[in-house]
């Protein structure tokens, strides 16, 4: 038993795949609370795809992929407030109309460049065994700045997030720090891209979250175990991965997934049997 | 004798949503600690009048003065208690942390609570006698419990004025006499108070002033004078039966949650 949990770890690449892993699995996390609770796991799945663009422009200029998705996510976060705010077309209709635009220019570009096909699946499902060292700097950095700016706000998002009318009386700046918390979701979703890819970042930023939100009735202690769940994911994804030979990201996913499915029968207040339960010693 | 300013003053105020203007020519005000009814008919304005009123909606034209600066200057003096369907009961808060938003404006966005702070979280818990509910999650909470909290937050704040939005809505008697109860010992305080409501008995009985609202004033003063029964055919246009002298509103109340 121990052998087994030790021995994919005395290869460097798993090392700093499981790194890489626990760093997203914890932030995506932690930010996914503010998406569940204000309802953005749409905008979460497009900013997504809205990387896939500017991934394919960085690759067609031969500057740094992460840049390129940083500048993508940013722009399309951007224009997605620009589009909403005029109030002539709802802001799902906008996050609709954008995320299949960024997603068909993204294969539009990926498909002309050819040497580049087989890196397409890396990008749509990630590739956590390919993470490299400046990676691994780069994600780690951007992670605790993502961590860093949500303990600081916390008061700032929670009011935005639970009561926008008190932060209008309070004089707080409500659009910028709404746009603060879409800049803080596109870092997170550009740092994720690497271990569980494009399409399938979303189910890590709501799954974890929603699993904690059937736990706990406080913000913080929701984050606290939305984050405790991501990383375990993470972990029991990789071995998973490793030992089933399944793709890393998928497995990350679906042991977050079983993770939902446990609270939601069993949570004690809010699961379903429990509520059942409940119920029946009432009458 | 020195010239005291009216608390709030608002001169030719309008606004609106999108192009659509719902409130025209709002003139009024409300001395210290003046205690108003805002009364009309269902999208009559009371609600957007709220909104300008903390600054959720930007003034088409005209002005607002609070001690006789613009609306603004003051940051932290204008509490609101929202309407209870205005509010996500299922957002994972506590009572307490609920109540402590009402310390926000003293803290700042990076400060954090003082012992100060703290007790006058318990304090206004106390007064609303919800102290036992603290750690409670506000989703588990009754209505009229859940009208409490809100008005234990505006307690917290501290505020010159309190605006509440249909505090009389959808909750149990009990609640409506702490909330009057309130009303009362804030009054002895001087903390101005515009309360929106749809009960005409309850306007001409608990308040001192009201205002008739049909998108623009009807009429305002002493609460006898303003809801007579003419200017109350005016507000409520086909919608109103007078039978001798009793006035009856043909007006359903805003929906109410479960």
């Amino acid at each position: 038993m121990w052998e087994a949990l030790i021995t994919p770890l005395t290869y460097a690449f798993m090392q700093r795949g499981l790194v890489a892993s626990l760093i997203v699995g914890i932030v995506c996390a932690v930010i996914g609370c503010y998406v569940v609770l204000r309802g953005m796991a749409f905008m979460g799945d497009a900013l997504a795809h809205a990387i896939l663009p500017g991934i394919a422009i960085a690759y067609l200029l031969q500057g740094n992929l992460t840049i390129g998705a940083l500048v993508a996510a940013v722009a399309v976060a951007l224009l997605i407030g620009v589009f909403s705010r005029q109030g002539t077309i709802r802001e799902d209709t906008a996050i609709g109309i954008l995320f299949a635009a960024a997603l068909s220019l993204g294969v539009a570009l990926i498909s002309s460049i050819r040497t580049y096909a087989v890196d397409l699946s890396h990008i749509l499902f990630g590739d956590v065994l390919g993470v490299s060292t400046s990676d691994l700097w780069l994600a780690g950095v951007l992670g605790i700045l993502v961590l860093a700016a949500v303990a600081l706000l916390y008061k700032p998002f929670l009011v935005i997030s639970f009561d926008p009318v008190l932060a209008a009386t309070l004089r707080w700046p409500a659009e910028l720090l709404r746009n603060l918390l879409l800049l803080l979701l596109a870092l997170t979703i550009v740092v994720s891209l690497q271990t569980v890819g494009v399409g399938l970042v979303a189910a890590m930023l709501v799954t974890p979250a929603a699993t904690a939100y059937l736990l706990t009735r406080r913000l913080p202690v929701m984050m606290g175990i939305a984050a405790v769940i991501g990383a375990f994911s993470s972990l029991v994804g990789l071995y998973l991965s490793y030992y089933a030979n399944i793709a890393s990201g998928a497995a990350v996913v679906l042991t977050a997934t079983a993770c939902f499915l446990l609270a939601f029968l069993f949570a004690p207040r809010r699961g379903v049997i429990s509520k059942r339960l409940h119920h029946l010693l009432q009458k | 004798m020195t010239h005291i300013e009216n608390r709030l003053s608002l001169a030719n105020v309008a606004a609106g949503y999108n192009g659509q203007r719902v409130l025209h020519d709002v003139s009024f005000q409300v001395p210290h600690g003046g205690q108003v009814a805002v009364v009309g008919p269902n999208g009559a304005g009371k609600s957007t009048l709220f909104k300008v009123l903390v600054g959720l909606l930007p003034l088409r034209s005209g002005e607002i003065l609070i001690h006789g600066q613009p609306l603004g200057e003051h940051k932290d003096c204008v509490a609101y208690v929202p309407q209870r369907s205005e509010v996500d009961w299922r957002f994972p808060v506590t009572v307490k942390d609920v109540v402590m938003m009402g310390r926000y404006n003293r803290q700042g966005w990076l400060g954090r609570s003082t012992r100060h702070d703290h007790e006058a979280v318990y304090h206004a818990l106390d007064q609303m006698g919800i102290t036992d509910l603290a750690f409670r999650s506000i989703g588990d909470l009754s209505g009229g419990q859940q009208q409490r909290v809100f008005l234990a937050r505006a307690l917290a704040q501290e505020p010159h004025i309190l605006l509440m939005d249909e505090p009389f809505t959808g909750v149990d008697v009990s609640t409506q006499e702490a909330t009057l109860a309130l009303l009362d010992k804030l009054k002895a305080q001087q903390v101005t108070i515009m309360v929106s409501t749809h009960d005409l008995n309850m306007a001409a009985q608990r308040f001192e002033w009201v205002l008739l609202l049909n998108h623009r004033p009807i009429a305002y003063g002493p609460a006898p004078e303003a809801l007579s029964q003419e200017n109350i055919r005016q507000a409520f246009g086909g919608r109103v039966l007078i039978v001798g002298d009793v006035a009856v509103v043909d007006e359903c109340c805003p929906p109410q949650e479960g």
